[in-house]
């Protein structure tokens, strides 16, 4: 692959898994949403893809299948079977509209390359330049957390967090060591296995999965 | 001494798999105490072999033990012990009261081994991105123990404390790659790299503008998880809800378990950026921590989150003497880690055999402790005389040290404003645990006894921190070669 496809192609990977994260917002469906997240699982298992063949590392090919399987593949399908088992689909009534949402979000990627200047100046390569994306995305999960209220939708946060965050780790120094990656893949499919069974018994005990039904803990 | 580095964490997760396999029985009951026994022996051991001889590597450096770690394994083996052998009753306890199944208890075996295991890994490696793993993976295994209960509390409980402490921790992820991406750039010709010991020799060419973005977004994501205001919101809710040796265990070792990974980045940041900014940062979140605690002590009326706000106070007081730095504080902070820990573990177990002779968490429910529960009344009272700070208990000497480094390292503003903040905590809890000890009994309720099994380690513990309060002797020298692998 010649340099100037392959800063082409890592641009457009980037740049998808940034648009999978406005349309995590911009859609109202929790299944339109969580195929957001699947495309977004998918174009970071791109990106892998194209730096192992940029820099002839083959463990990198591992890690895009890993990445492929465990974003592309597994943590939606658990995704759906929560959205699937209950009758509500539909993310009601967001904290902040739509429209709102989408600036908000403008402006964290501002934000995003406001914050990474020392970063990406320390080593200015096609790869760095492309790391605010990443953390735009990071910036984007936490929104998502914080104004959306359903189980589901909390989940897709942190997703969103964790998939910015692998971005990143992906565009500064290849990823992390093979061990941490494989690490920090069971942690992620761990937690989200426990937060479908807690939707489940939550699901049983309050008879919603919203998320204002958590108040009896307060000071 | 590399087997044994190895079979510490391993002897844990073979007690997980036994416990699995056979279930919560008589005798299986009592594995999770043995095997904190090993752990603890296995510490001493390496402590030892350490002092003389120096770190112990093991499986290629992944696994590195030194005074700093050995010391942390004492203290989780000790903590293990007292909340496993009182586990052991309180599981009896609760399957006489149909509070629980055989199948909860096999759970409930299972998970406390493999959070213990997640611990011991946190403090064995040297490899940081093993860390956050291994930090996480307290978080997974314990998410099933908050809720143990299936009651709607502890369900919000837990399904607040995953969400919260996952994202908390994944910024310390997002921390630990930029500090592997500062290391890339470090030159000297070293590939990158998230081993401490490499860190911390090119410590002092890692970029600056990186690490202090890196290190801020450590200190966030990892005091998430120590309960450091304002990120602290979980812990009053988890520390409440989940069953009462795995409250001691939550407060008195997981909390530091992940200081112990602020103070493995303070060595690298403090070379990396002087010690200004981190001290700045760490100075806010304890000083807000107090604060919050302080606040928040005043109108509980949970005795629960009464202990749970305690914890948030004293790490809020670890930060503290890691903010101020330097032989002194550091020593005297892992002295309060290890004297909290044992502490707030007996205080949470007494607190599981208060909730079972009054059947209430609320305050006002308990009356007459001392007269009514004798044992149980003492080792809480005392317990929570030892968390205020009364000597003898090693405590009272910590904070003391905390506050004479401080004002030795011209804070005295902050030692100040901490201890005026140390001192509503003090009057509030003096007057919470008058209520509770003091006063007529209801007569009404019937009586549960108190087993031995579940005094022993309660008394036991009190006695080893009113030792250590009188003469650090014992674990003077492991005080100061751990306080050194801190400091450099």
């Amino acid at each position: 692959m010649s340099n100037t496809a392959f800063i082409q192609y890592l641009d457009l990977a980037a740049g998808l898994v940034l648009v999978c994260a406005f349309v995590v917002l911009w859609r109202h469906g929790l299944v339109p949403i969580v195929r957001a997240l699947t495309i977004q699982g998918v174009a970071l298992a791109g990106v892998a893809l194209e730096l192992g063949i940029h820099e002839h590392a083959p463990e990198l090919y591992f890690v895009a299948i890993l990445v492929l399987a465990v974003k592309g593949v597994v943590l939606p399908t658990i995704l759906l079977r929560i959205v699937r088992s209950s009758e509500e689909t539909r993310e009601i009534e967001p904290m902040v509209n739509v429209p709102a949402s989408l600036l908000a979000a403008a402006a964290l990627t501002l934000l995003a390359y406001a914050t990474t200047r020392d970063i990406v100046a320390l080593d200015p390569s096609p790869q760095t330049k492309a790391i605010p994306v990443g953390v735009a995305v990071c910036l984007i999960g936490f929104f998502v957390l914080v104004t959306r209220r359903k189980a589901v939708t909390q989940i897709v946060g942190f997703l969103l967090l964790d998939n910015g965050i692998a971005l990143v780790a992906f565009l500064a120094t290849a990823g992390v060591p093979l061990i941490v990656e494989l690490g920090v893949a069971l942690d992620v499919l761990l937690a989200v296995f426990i937060l479908q069974v807690l939707t489940a018994r939550m699901r049983a005990k309050f008879g919603a999965m919203d998320l204002n039904q958590l108040r009896e803990l307060h000071d | 001494m590399p087997t044994l580095a190895v079979a510490v964490p391993l002897l844990t997760l073979s007690a997980a798999a036994l416990i699995a396999l056979a279930g919560w029985r008589a005798v299986t009951a009592w594995v999770g105490p043995l095997t904190a026994a090993g752990v603890t022996a296995g510490g001493i051991t390496l402590a030892i072999h350490v002092l003389d001889q120096g770190p112990v590597t093991a499986l290629d450096g992944l696994i590195r033990v030194d005074a700093l770690s050995a010391f942390m394994v004492i203290v989780i083996g000790l903590i293990a012990m007292i909340a496993g052998i009182y586990g052991v009753a309180y599981v009896r306890t609760e399957l006489e009261n149909a509070h629980t199944t055989a199948v909860g208890a096999r759970i409930y075996g299972t998970f406390v081994q493999l959070f213990v295991a997640a611990m011991l890994a946190v403090v064995l490696t040297d490899n940081l991105g093993v860390m956050w793993v291994a930090v996480e993976g307290t978080t997974i295994a314990t998410a099933f123990l908050v809720g143990h209960r299936r009651t709607r509390a502890s369900l919000e409980a837990s399904w607040k404390y995953v969400v919260i402490c996952s994202v908390g921790v994944a910024l310390a992820f997002l921390g630990t790659v930029l500090v592997y991406y500062a290391s890339l750039h470090a030159g000297g010709g070293d590939a990158a790299t998230l081993d401490w010991t490499t860190l911390l020799q090119n410590a002092d060419r890692l970029d600056p503008g990186v690490m202090r973005l890196a290190v801020g977004l450590l200190v966030l994501g990892y005091g998430t998880k120590v309960g450091l205001a304002p990120v602290h919101t979980w812990l009053p809710d988890a520390h409440s809800q989940a069953p009462a040796p795995v409250s001691a265990l939550m407060s008195g070792v997981q909390l530091p378990v992940v200081f112990y990974a602020v103070l493995r980045y303070k060595t690298i940041a403090d070379i990396a950026l002087g010690p200004d900014y981190l001290r700045g940062l760490l100075l806010t979140a304890a000083l807000l921590s107090l604060a919050v605690a302080a606040s928040l002590l005043l109108a509980q009326r949970d005795y629960k989150r009464l202990l749970a706000y305690h914890s948030i106070e004293h790490m809020g007081l670890v930060a503290f003497g890691t903010a101020i730095g330097g032989p002194l504080a550091i020593g005297a902070v892992l002295l309060h880690i290890l004297g909290h820990g044992v502490v707030k573990a007996i205080v949470f177990c007494s607190s599981g055999e208060i909730l079972f002779a009054s059947g209430t968490t609320q305050v006002s429910g308990v009356r007459g402790l001392l007269a009514r529960t004798p044992v149980v009344g003492a080792t809480f009272g005392l317990g929570v005389l030892a968390l205020l700070g009364f000597p003898p208990f090693s405590l009272f000497a910590s904070e003391l040290a905390i506050a004479r480094a401080g004002v030795s390292a011209g804070l005295s503003w902050a030692v100040a404003i901490a201890f005026l903040l140390a001192l509503v905590v003090f009057v509030a809890a003096i007057d919470h645990a008058k209520h509770m000890l003091l006063g007529d009994p209801p007569v009404d309720i019937d009586a549960h006894r108190t087993s031995a099994v579940a005094a022993v380690p309660l008394i036991a513990g009190l006695a080893v921190v009113a030792a250590l309060g009188v003469s650090i002797w014992p674990i003077e020298r492991l005080l100061a070669a751990a306080a050194k692998a801190v400091t450099g």
